[in-house]
């Protein structure tokens, strides 16, 4: 756990809602997170978690609330999109890597072609953040050929080669082996270390124990409790907090 | 739990189980592709030799028959029907592509009438289609004071197109709702709008999926091309008519002529349908 002073607020929700049809996933949630912030969101499947964290790049829509993205407005009919993912980079639980690209190509394809960069910089910055997540000598691999934990390192450095100002990442340890999650974790944590601003979606409980300076406890749509982790899972006052805590700790 | 016997005198209902395969989009290659290399060679080799050791004189005589006309049926016919094929596949595959991607569009009216389209013209019979195309396509056409005759196998290439086109339709639409939807939410999230998505990211993985499939129907167009004789066009089965009649019309011949013409379509279909199961392998593994 990192311990500095608050940056200026880069994410800020205000009572947002979200429905599938009948179905209300999100009801009302509030938060903000704030430069160089780690924020772990935990709670029960099928509590909103994903799709809190799929709205604030506009992947869904929201119903009603606001959230905004260093001043870009998310709930806007006139929303720049573009704007907005050149902030927020997202990696998925099924890493979704272009299977027909190479794993060089896979990072250079977007700066390439959405922000129109010269083709030799953005080469150079692939391959040094395909040593930043360790997978020199990868670079001609085709996503079939690497684990899954190279594949989603893979993933991450894609997000982080738009240079992105907040990292979101979606459950990306769950679809994993267990033995080629730490080196996922290992890579999120160095970025945290970094001071990025990250929010992750996690069941790795000790991981966001460590990593995160804040802590959110979402169940059936709602936000049930919050804080830093010390006192989140040491003190946690919420019966559901306690009864979810008890039986994944 | 009470239980349940694996043996009864009692008249029980056995759960239904589905016999043979399911419905195979490819069942036609696949099936012809399965017949082993070594029968066909066999076959090519004792189908004549038997014939003549079995046979009299008669039969003898109209090999020698068929023998003379050979040359003209393969280079004046047989050669026009696979020119014929490739026209119609080079027209329908344009079109199909198209009409596969107007399936797809996200304004409503756009999809609908082609899906409309591409259901009419794969539910439609091709010989329907053959005729109307016959019939409604004027004979002449008039282009800057130049008068063009529209011949009737031109015609006949655009009827078969039709049905090829719809079809390909399916196989783009088909192909391109195959892509996971985790691409498409990749692609968006790294700030690719939908048609660089569509070009950029779906449209390549799809390619390969589509080659046997389009192959397929290739294959099954080859050997529509005889209905053309139905219009006039003098692809094989027109002169092979003609060859026969030239020899009195025996009906001796009939076997060995229409026959003839069977091998030559089985030549040329089976290898193609042997590279296309071959591609579908290889597809499937790399994904």
């Amino acid at each position: 756990m990192t311990t500095h002073p608050l940056g200026e607020p880069i994410i800020v929700m205000t009572d947002v809602h979200k429905s599938f049809g009948e179905l209300e996933v999100i009801k009302g949630v509030s938060m903000t997170v704030h430069k160089g912030e780690v924020v772990c969101i935990i709670g029960p499947s099928g509590s909103g978690k994903s799709t809190l964290i799929r709205c604030i790049n506009a992947l869904n829509p929201i119903n009603s609330g606001s959230i905004t993205v260093r001043g870009i407005e998310v709930n806007d009919p006139r929303l720049d999109t573009l704007a907005l993912r050149r902030e927020v980079g997202i990696v998925f639980q099924q890493y979704n890597l272009f299977p027909h690209k190479t794993a060089l190509e896979n990072i250079m394809m977007a700066p390439l072609k959405v922000l129109g960069e010269d083709r030799d910089t953005v080469a150079e910055r692939a391959r040094s953040l395909l040593r930043k997540v360790r997978l020199e000598g990868k670079e001609d691999a085709y996503p079939g050929e690497l684990s899954g934990g190279q594949q989603q390192r893979v993933a991450i450095a894609r997000a982080l080669a738009m240079r992105p100002e907040v990292m979101l990442f979606d459950e990306v340890t769950a679809a994993l082996d267990p033995e080629t999650v730490k080196e996922v974790l290992v890579t999120i944590k160095e970025l945290a270390a970094e001071g990025m601003t990250c929010i992750l979606v996690t069941h790795e409980m000790g991981f966001a124990r460590e990593v995160a300076d804040h802590i959110y406890f979402t169940d059936r749509g709602v936000i049930v409790e919050h804080g830093p982790p010390a006192t989140f899972f040491d003190e946690a006052s919420d019966p559901r907090t306690k009864e979810f805590l008890s039986q994944i700790l | 739990m009470a239980m349940i016997p694996d043996r009864s005198d009692l008249a029980v209902l056995k759960p239904f189980r589905m016999q043979g395969a399911p419905y195979d989009a490819m069942y036609h290659v696949r099936w012809l592709a399965g017949i082993p290399l070594r029968w066909v060679v066999l076959l090519m080799l004792l189908w004549p030799t038997a014939v003549l050791a079995q046979s009299g004189m008669a039969m003898a005589d109209t090999f020698a028959a068929l023998w003379r006309w050979m040359p003209f049926l393969v280079t004046q016919g047989f050669l026009f029907n696979i020119l014929i094929s490739l026209f119609s596949m080079l027209i329908g595959t344009v079109l199909g592509v198209v009409l596969g991607l107007a399936q797809i569009s996200r304004v409503r009216p756009i999809r609908g009438l082609s899906w409309f389209i591409t259901q009419l013209f794969r539910n439609s019979p091709w010989l329907v289609l053959l005729f109307i195309v016959l019939l409604a396509l004027p004979y002449e056409i008039n282009i800057l004071g130049q008068t063009f005759r529209i011949p009737a196998w031109m015609k006949a290439v655009f009827g078969l197109s039709l049905p090829i086109m719809a079809n390909i339709s399916e196989i783009v639409r088909g192909a391109v709702i195959s892509v996971p939807s985790g691409q498409w939410e990749a692609a968006e999230s790294l700030g690719f709008n939908r048609r660089q998505t569509l070009y950029e990211i779906i449209l390549p993985q799809c390619f390969k999926r589509m080659i046997p499939p389009w192959m397929n129907w290739y294959a099954i167009l080859t050997m529509a091309t005889p209905l053309c004789s139905l219009l006039g066009v003098e692809e094989i089965i027109t002169l092979s008519r003609q060859a026969m009649s030239a020899e009195d019309n025996q009906p001796e011949l009939l076997i060995p002529f229409y026959g003839f013409a069977l091998v030559l379509f089985f030549a040329y279909c089976y290898p193609i349908a042997r590279i296309t199961i071959w591609l579908e392998r290889r597809v499937s593994v790399k994904f």
